[in-house]
């Protein structure tokens, strides 16, 4: 008997092997586009400590048509991250009611009236502010 | 009872003649009830005697007949033929090194499997005057379905993370730390947090979720890790506020956020 184990390489596509692996990549990209509008969020603010013109010109380009279509796609990758780590909550943190399991949806709706309700709060200031 | 041909594509690897993995194809006449094991079974009986595989109790309870079939890892033993195409590719099981044709290497799981004592770490002294623990069927259900695990290993062959980090201590055996963790006979979290609560332990798991995905027990090893890893970030803020007397907490050693 001869030993000598065969180790497989694992390509650098190895995630194109399985619809899974791709649909985990595709989860774990749009947190990209999350930081994306987080430096456009600072970019903002920094404009703003340059003064109401600097602010102004900054709104503007974000109104403008480069700017809505980037908004467009973020809110887009935005919702797909929400999503997909909504539905991965169940099990995360499961949710024992005496000793019965409470069924996934209860905490993956849990997390979507939270969502809708900070989204609310968050609209309501802003409205509140102009 | 007509026999349905199936065309068994099988990688072959043999140390001795062969300097890598080829694929072997053989024309098998299947019965209908037939599962993936008998198949192969056929051939060893009656084609090619050289074949190697593992198998045992061929009623997916031992867990030694894992292997990739058409892309999936599966129990062979569980791998209904009429579930499947006519043409079926049978492969070693991924992210493990090739023994000899569907025979891996375990011994780095073996390993990962020690590392986490697997076993009751009990609370001390023991409750019961006879030294037994009680349970209640409230507290066995928390954990129960982490103790279905057949160490089939599916669950590695699919986890890239384990692919690209051998390091990384993997989906059954942190199931298996979870288990005991989760058991109210248990106080051995501690003891296991150096292994389980570490960079090649929950903190390498980025929830690729295939694990419980393809495990063929339920066991749903992803949901373990991910609640391991909120259990073991809490015991990181609780030794912050309050460091451990003797434990780990005060020596700047502590559980797992400060691992990331
Ligand atoms: S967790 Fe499931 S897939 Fe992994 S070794 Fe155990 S039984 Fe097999
Ligand atoms: S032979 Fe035992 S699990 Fe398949």
């Amino acid at each position: 008997m001869t030993n000598r184990p065969y180790v497989r390489p694992m390509p650098a596509s190895w995630w194109l092997r399985q619809g899974r692996y791709v649909r985990y990549m595709i989860r774990e990209a749009t947190c990209l586009f999350i930081g994306l509008h987080a430096l456009v969020l600072l970019l903002g603010v920094y404009r703003l400590t340059q003064g109401r013109d600097a602010f102004d010109a900054f709104l503007a380009a974000l109104w403008g048509p480069a700017g809505q279509v980037m908004s467009a796609v973020i809110l887009l990758m935005a919702a797909v991250h929400s999503v997909t780590w909504f539905n991965l909550t169940p099990k995360a943190m499961p949710l024992w009611i005496g000793d019965a399991k409470a069924p996934g949806w209860v905490i993956v709706g849990a997390h979507y009236a939270g969502w809708f309700v900070v989204s609310a709060a968050v609209l309501f200031l802003a409205g509140g502010a102009s | 009872m007509s026999a349905r041909q199936i065309t068994l594509e099988v990688l072959r690897y043999r140390p001795e003649s062969e300097s890598e993995p080829v694929f072997q194809t053989y024309t098998v006449p299947c019965e209908k009830e037939w599962v993936v094991l008998d198949a192969l079974n056929y051939v060893k009986d009656h084609l090619d005697r050289s074949l190697s595989y593992r198998w045992s109790c061929h009623m997916a309870v031992c867990g030694s007949c894992g292997m990739v079939i058409n892309g999936d890892p599966m129990l062979s033993c569980k791998a209904f033929l009429r579930d499947l195409p006519d043409h079926i590719r049978v492969e070693p099981l991924n992210n493990f090194p090739i023994e000899r044709d569907l025979v891996v290497v375990l011994d780095d799981f073996m390993d990962k499997l020690k590392s986490v004592k697997p076993y009751l770490i009990p609370r001390q002294p023991a409750p019961e005057a006879g030294g037994t623990y009680r349970q209640s069927a409230a507290q066995l259900k928390k954990f129960k379905p982490f103790t279905m695990c057949i160490n089939c290993l599916a669950c590695y062959s699919v986890c890239p993370q384990y692919g690209l980090n051998e390091g990384f201590a993997g989906p059954a055996a942190l199931a298996l730390a979870h288990r005991y963790n989760t058991d109210s006979r248990d106080q051995g979290r501690r003891a296991r947090e150096d292994v389980v609560a570490s960079n090649t332990g929950i903190w390498e798991c980025t929830f690729v979720g295939a694990c419980s995905e393809v495990c063929p027990k339920d066991v749903d090893p992803a949901a373990a890790i991910q609640q391991t890893k909120i259990a073991s970030t809490m015991d990181y803020f609780k030794d912050l506020l309050m460091p451990r007397k003797n434990g780990k907490g005060g020596n700047g050693k502590q559980a797992a956020g400060n691992n990331r």
